[in-house]
């Protein structure tokens, strides 16, 4: 993976860079210490590794706008960082930046019922915000697997999913307003406890911006009240196909689920290995979970269960029990842990329309043989967000580089069949390059000239989501 | 002009030296006399894929046309988008490109979100008559930036959409509603314990002091669902014209001018009350309390009221119809609006 060459000029300017940072936060919200900088050389991509010149850790809106204007001033890249928890490499810092991490800003500043929000700082985590409300029968709604690290600030930079967001969106489906810095250090506010916007609708722009656009340092998050219960249905079947065909069926028939999950025969096993969630040795296993008072999910369940026996599963299994439940969620739940016991692995995040499902998860069986590398397929079956798992071993030379390839051949036929790069994840720096696969250079200029315009000396995390040859010339 | 395809059209704005003002179904008159742009020429539904949820269609497509086909498949447009027609006096057909242009969404949106919240794709043709795609027909995608969501609402000022995609929903296969009769003083906290509780409310209205909440599902679940409420809120299971509301045809012979104001719901009465003593002589409540509609005379101008939001003047002429943003939001706008449209010729006098 290819960063721009960091620029000597504003290395060299450390000293000076560093004492103007200090002049304008508190003494110990400034790191520059090489060794204390390390902990923030990569996120969770962390084959790829730099550490920043410095670190800046604001506890308010008014430090991040003073330490942004200072950057600007100083024409010094920064780098916005939640909790680091990006698969994608979207806080990974360049040699030459300072990095802006929102972990200070963890308050909960107004929860309103009546009017069913939440306005917290951003470094906040995404479980913590639903902790703040779920006293009071309340809950945020998007859920990313890494829900008890992540930062809001980073949901809101990537617009992460989860496994419930067929039911309740995304993060940009939930989210009311903004507090947001820009890079000159403007301090803008975007929406609020409110619905819609005067003019246009920019918070749907700056969520999902990978902390392009500005650094938001408060958000406004629509909670919402929480079902009476919830009860998960699994379901083998012996093959991929019967398995998506199965999924369709469900959605045709005018159920909506909350959540649709698939698991192919080698997340199983590993699975079984790692844990004894006690799921059949299927090809192809569903968990479909359904909300709603014990009546409704009868009726839900029993609908859903109907039409899965149309298609001779070789296992179902309804919950029976909280305990029960657990169980079949527990294996899901540790699948990306259990394949990572046995090998390192690459998550792929691109998405499908659902009806291609069968042809892309045999195009895959082939191209892990082609490539000689074990694929698990684990994800959100609803939505056709897929996350397929190459296994591939760090230490042997070049196996690294022969899994990126087979990754960037995955994502590539999924846009092929009429999907997308990626579904929850982001760009970042992992799919930087994949970019003209989906979009031609009409596209991606007009997405460049929103950065002109949020940020014209290109300074915040430059070096992501745009090819780097397309980004050239602005990056300077 | 009308253009039959998207190359025609974008060298219709290539060429264009004057504003063009771009019309779908004819909904919303322009206040000026600039060359009209027809999209109807761009018609048709180009891809449904029922059991993915998803429908892409070319942007002058009849919004009826679409909802007629997503009926037949018991599916549905997520956000219960308006006809404003009949109360702007007009006799039009809503094009699907109109929906999106203007955000157009009813009284679901507080449970299924805003035409926003469904839109997962748009192609369109910028001022400089270049073709754009962004999103695309998966219901997930955080491939770059979201220009689909800064396309839905901006009037046609950013660029002529031609085609756009949707997530669908099944359609609800019954619903039922609970009616509260009550002052509108207390109508938005009836409205906050509806959506506080966990019988996932699809419409809260106030409307002549009846309250209304709607729930919508399958059969049994709607029937349990509407009687919990119905105790909940000491109400009674009745009857209530949630289109007459989305659609607001209670204003569409009466006099005046027409305004949406969008707050927090919790705020929706005290407002009411402060433009009723500015002048204005009807006000319904919809999203909970928190979008009002009002009817007014001619002229007044709602926005001296005190309120946090925004107020849109939907019909009428005297006063600007959209809201003026902060200067640092306001300066954001303009220069987006600069990149997307340097001649100034896409629907030069909207969003102004």
């Amino acid at each position: 993976m290819q960063m721009p060459v960091a620029n000597a000029e504003i290395i060299a300017r450390k000293a000076e860079i560093v004492a103007r940072l200090r002049s304008v936060l508190p003494i110990d919200a400034v790191i520059d210490d090489p060794v204390a900088t390390k902990v923030y050389e990569c996120d969770a991509l962390s084959a790829y590794r730099c550490p920043p010149l410095a670190v800046v850790l604001p506890a308010s809106t008014i430090q991040t706008a003073a330490v942004l204007k200072a950057c600007h001033e100083m024409g010094v890249p920064v780098v916005p960082r939640g909790s680091g928890t990006s698969l994608a490499g979207g806080a990974m810092p360049t040699a030459d930046s300072v990095v802006l991490g929102v972990a200070r800003l963890d308050q909960v500043l107004e929860t309103d019922y009546e009017n069913r929000f939440i306005r917290v700082q951003s470094g906040r985590t995404n479980l913590s915000v639903t902790g703040a409300v779920e006293t009071n029968g309340f809950f945020y709604a998007p859920d990313p697997s890494s829900q008890l690290a992540c930062a809001i600030a980073g949901n809101i930079a990537m617009n992460s999913g989860g496994a419930h967001c067929l039911k309740y969106g995304v993060t940009t489906n939930n989210l009311l307003g903004v507090t947001m810095v820009t890079m000159a250090g403007e301090i803008i506010e975007l929406g609020g406890a409110y619905l819609g916007s005067a003019g246009y609708d920019l918070l749907g722009l700056i969520c999902g911006s990978e902390g392009q656009l500005g650094v938001v340092t408060e958000a406004t998050l629509r909670i919402l009240a929480k079902p009476e219960g919830a009860r998960p249905v699994l379901i083998g079947f012996d093959s991929n196909e019967v398995a998506g065909a199965c999924v369709s069926d469900i959605i045709r028939a005018g159920v909506l689920p909350v959540a649709i999950e698939f698991m192919d025969r080698p997340v199983i096993r590993a699975v079984e290995n790692f844990v004894n969630a006690g799921y059949p040795d299927v090809k192809a296993l569903l968990i479909i979970e359904v909300e709603g008072s014990e009546t409704e999910i009868d009726e839900q369940l029993g609908k859903i269960v109907k039409i899965a026996k149309r298609h001779n599963p070789v296992e179902l299994r309804e919950s029976g029990s909280e305990a029960e439940s657990a169980n079949i969620w527990k294996g899901r739940k540790a699948a990306f842990g259990a394949m990572g016991q046995i090998n390192d692995y690459m998550c792929l995040d691109g998405t499908i329309p659902v009806s291609q499902l069968p042809v892309v998860l045999r195009r895959i069986t082939e191209l892990s043989d082609e490539y000689g590398l074990d694929v698990g397929n684990v994800f959100h079956a609803g939505d056709g967000n897929m996350h397929p798992l190459i296994l591939y071993d760090a230490n042997k030379s070049g196996d690294l580089e022969k899994c990126e390839a087979m990754g960037a051949e995955i994502l590539k036929l999924c846009v092929e069949v009429g999907g997308c790069l990626t579904g929850e994840h982001g760009v970042g720096i992992e799919k930087r390059d994949l970019m003209y696969e989906q979009f031609n250079r009409d596209d991606l200029e007009i997405q460049m000239m929103v950065k002109d315009v949020f940020d014209p000396k290109w300074l915040l995390n430059s070096a992501k989501v745009f090819p780097l040859t397309a980004s050239e010339a602005r990056r300077g | 002009m009308k253009p039959l395809s998207e190359q025609e059209l974008s060298e219709i704005v290539v060429n264009a030296k004057t504003p063009l003002n771009i019309v779908g179904g004819g909904t919303w008159q322009a206040r000026n006399n600039a060359e009209q742009l027809y999209t109807s020429g761009l018609s048709g539904v180009s891809l449904y894929e029922p059991e993915a949820l998803t429908l892409v269609a070319k942007a002058g497509t009849p919004l009826v046309e679409i909802e007629d086909l997503l009926a037949k498949n018991g599916q549905c447009l997520p956000f219960e988008p308006n006809n404003l027609a009949a109360l702007q006096g007009v006799k039009a057909i809503p094009t699907i490109g109109g929906v999106v242009a203007t955000n157009a969404s009813g009284p679901r949106r507080i449970s299924a979100g805003a035409c926003r919240d469904s839109l997962i794709g748009v192609r369109f043709v910028d001022g400089n008559g270049v073709v754009i795609k962004n999103g695309g027909r998966v219901m997930k995608n955080v491939t770059g930036y979201d220009l689909v969501k800064l396309m839905s609402g901006s009037f046609g000022t950013l660029g002529v959409l031609t085609e756009v995609s949707f997530k669908l929903l099944p359609a609800a296969q019954a619903s039922a509603t609970v009616l509260v009769f009550e002052d509108e003083k207390t109508c938005a906290a009836t409205m906050a314990a509806a959506l506080g509780s966990p019988f996932d409310v699809s419409g809260a209205a106030h409307i002549d002091g009846i309250t209304a909440v709607r729930v919508a599902g399958l059969a049994g679940s709607v029937e349990y669902r509407a009687a919990a409420l119905a105790s909940l809120l000491d109400g009674k299971i009745g009857k209530f014209n949630w289109q007459a509301l989305r659609d607001v045809q209670a204003f569409a012979d009466q006099k005046g001018d027409v305004w949406r104001f969008s707050v927090k719901p919790s705020e929706g009465p005290e407002l009411a009350a402060g433009l009723r003593r500015l002048g204005a002589s009807k006000i319904m409540f919809d999203w909970a309390g928190g979008l009002l509609w009002v009817l007014a005379p001619t002229g007044l101008d709602l926005r001296k009221a005190e309120y946090q939001g925004h107020a849109m003047l939907i019909r009428g002429h005297a006063l600007p119809v959209f809201q003026p943003q902060p200067a640092p939001v306001a300066a954001l706008e303009k220069a987006l609006r600069a990149k997307f449209d340097p001649k100034n010729i896409l629907n030069a006098d909207r969003m102004t």
